[in-house]
């Protein structure tokens, strides 16, 4: 099992690594402000650019792109990218619903969000409705708790969740979606 | 109402921005310390405050300065921790958002006394809000010549950049906060050698939390013989206390250490009470890492003294009857709240966020979450509480970090205080199987 899962994440995109030259310059920006020889130092910041650029996952080839920039070998940066739980290897949804599930928000309601949310868009945790615009992820504490019920759209925080105020924030998703053209989401498949 | 002192002008409108911050008193602690102080004295003023680490361990920030190695020729670091990640904790957030100049105040003048020119504050990642706000304020702080080379025109240079963690618990704890700025996997190191040795880049580092930093500009304004009068013996000072939970006023309180715990829980000053008129269950006072105490614990001490607000008096009793003021993120509990349900989420939590180095708590935590998991939801056996008992203290004290006696602590301090609804579970497993059952409490007068 676990071979079949690296190999699925491994597999390489035929896409080319293509990062634009405002990206090129940020990365640059961000290496020069760790002392010579410490530019590893700035592959979390980096990581997180490059998985918003391409597409909010981090595929291998822009993995391999990242070790080549920093000069340090794949392995280091793969390792970095399984630890971390906000970089991702697999596609989600445009929009990724991050409710978190700890007990401080649990205990004010957290676990009836997350049930609503998971009722209303018809999936589990994990999962990505079929239109690939939303993915439900339960996580761990977001340090909100004085603001409970809390979720992460993307980067934004919602907070003090209701049902009521669940069925806006979707709709106004959707509508922002219909604006924007929706992501394609040929990885949808899960892995395991 | 209490002494405030980092959030004495969190009213003032616009106090977010460098000139407002600018206009009252602000980076006045700067020109202080860079114009009439040597390093030595501003470490010297902060011994003299008794300031602790606002993080959760409580360590006398003066010492932890004083370890410093200052005789190699290595560049030296000061790393500020706003990995604020432990469940409860929403302080530092509070912070940031609302006064980061305090932050960037404290960062130059701790800068300054350890006699670093390259400061990072290590922001959770999923704080991009904040890490835009601190981007931001350290610009408008370059700007006004208050970063830079040559601080107002004296021959100190500072600069300060903001880095962004990954979605890591782990990574509050320092050594492993260095690992991660450094690019790698957030796995805590072996200490000694402590960062103040051995540190980031293997040189000499202190990592403080930003609570702790954003002290250091008032403390240098006010003297830290004045600050020290504040609050009682060796807790000196106000405390950032973020409340959450079955309260009415959730939120972030500056309070003077040693205010009494029930004042914080029942006044309309700070919590207001318990929401929809309930009892109160319990409290976990500093962060789901430290023990839970049940209502008549959390107010008064087994000796029967009015319980208070200050590192000593909240461990009063050891963990026998007492807990921790960790990083003050205070966890209220109704009398409807199912402690082993919220136990088992806790343990849920830290299985999650182990890094997976020491076998004890890479083991330990899922195991835990395990047999948590099976009482909980009405497959317990009457042996699983003492294994929890067993499994939680063969993690404790076993592990490279505290992460390993953070997970143990909350398991064995519920099934100290809260055992009968863990048998309760046992023996009535057809009554708690919905998630949502009635309280123990309810269920046992029907049931027993």
């Amino acid at each position: 099992m676990a071979l079949r899962i690296q190999h699925k994440i491994f597999e390489r995109d035929n896409q080319p690594v293509e990062f634009s030259k405002e990206t090129l310059a940020k990365f640059r920006k961000l290496i020069g402000r760790y002392p010579e020889g410490r530019q590893k130092s700035a592959l979390l910041p980096i990581l997180h650019i490059a998985q918003e650029e391409s597409g909010g996952h981090l595929r291998v080839d822009v993995m391999d792109f990242v070790a080549d920039l920093l000069k340090i070998q794949p392995v280091e940066v793969y390792e970095v990218a399984t630890f971390y739980t906000q970089f991702r290897l697999e596609n989600t949804g445009k929009f990724l619903l991050e409710v978190c599930r700890t007990a401080p928000c649990a205990i004010c309601g957290g676990e009836d969000i997350f049930e609503y949310l998971s009722e209303k868009l018809g999936i589990t945790d994990g999962e990505t409705t079929p239109d690939g615009l939303f993915t439900l992820q339960g996580v761990e504490c977001l340090g909100a708790c004085g603001y409970a019920p809390v979720m992460q759209v993307n980067t934004e925080f919602e907070e003090n969740l209701t049902n009521e105020k669940i069925d806006r924030i979707l709709s106004e998703l959707r509508s922002k979606a219909n604006v924007d053209k929706p992501k394609e989401s040929k990885w949808a498949e899960k892995f395991c | 109402m209490g002494r405030k002192i980092l959030l004495e002008h969190i009213d003032v409108p616009g106090i977010k921005t460098f000139d407002v911050y600018r206009a009252n008193k602000g980076y006045s602690a700067v020109e202080k310390a860079l114009k009439t102080m040597s390093p030595d004295e501003v470490i010297e003023e902060v011994k003299k405050s008794g300031l602790r680490g606002r993080g959760g361990a409580g360590f006398p920030t003066g010492l932890k300065w004083s370890f410093l190695d200052r005789k190699t020729n290595n560049p030296r670091y000061l790393v500020c921790n706003a990995d604020e990640s432990e469940p409860g904790t929403f302080k530092d957030r509070y912070l940031i958002d609302h006064i980061p100049h305090l932050l960037i105040e404290g960062l130059i003048v701790s800068s300054y006394a350890l006699g670093c020119n390259a400061t990072f504050v290590y922001v959770r990642g999923e704080f991009k809000t904040q890490i835009g706000i601190l981007e931001q304020a350290v610009a408008e702080a370059r700007k006004a010549g208050f970063l830079g080379k040559n601080i107002l025109g004296t021959n100190y240079s500072l600069e300060i950049y903001v880095h962004s963690g990954a979605g890591a618990y782990i990574c509050g704890e320092e050594t492993a906060l260095l690992e991660s700025l450094e690019g790698k996997r957030g796995n805590p190191r072996i200490k000694p050698p402590f960062p103040a040795v051995k540190g980031l880049y293997d040189c000499p580092t202190v990592v403080n939390n930003v609570e702790t930093l954003a002290a250091v500009g008032p403390i240098i304004n006010m003297g830290g013989p004045e600050y020290a009068k504040i609050g009682i013996g060796r807790s000196t000072g106000t405390k950032l206390i973020s409340a959450c939970g079955n309260i009415n006023k959730p939120g972030v309180y500056e309070i003077e250490l040693g205010l009494p715990v029930s004042e914080f829980l029942f006044s309309e000053e700070y919590c207001g009470g318990i929401k929809g008129g309930k009892q109160l269950k319990a409290v976990i006072p500093g962060g789901s890492s430290v023990p839970v105490l049940p209502a008549k614990l959390i107010t008064t001490t087994a000796a029967g003294e009015p319980r208070l607000m200050s590192y000593e008096s909240l461990a009063e009793g050891g963990f026998v009857s007492g807990t921790m003021m960790g990083s003050g993120g205070f966890i209220v509990y109704d009398a409807d709240a199912c402690m082993v349900r919220s136990t088992w989420n806790f343990s849920r939590f830290y299985h999650h966020e182990s890094c997976g180095q020491c076998s004890p708590c890479r083991e330990g935590t899922g195991w835990m979450e395990k047999v948590l998991h099976r009482i909980e939801n009405g497959h317990g056996r009457q042996e699983d509480i003492d294994l929890l008992v067993s499994i939680a203290a063969k993690i404790e004290g076993n592990t490279i970090c505290p992460l390993g006696d953070a997970a143990a602590w909350p398991v064995a301090s519920a099934i100290r205080h809260f055992r009968e609804e863990f048998e309760f579970h046992v023996n009535y497993p057809e009554l708690v199987r919905d998630p949502k059952h009635q309280p123990i409490s309810k269920l046992a007068q029907v049931h027993v």
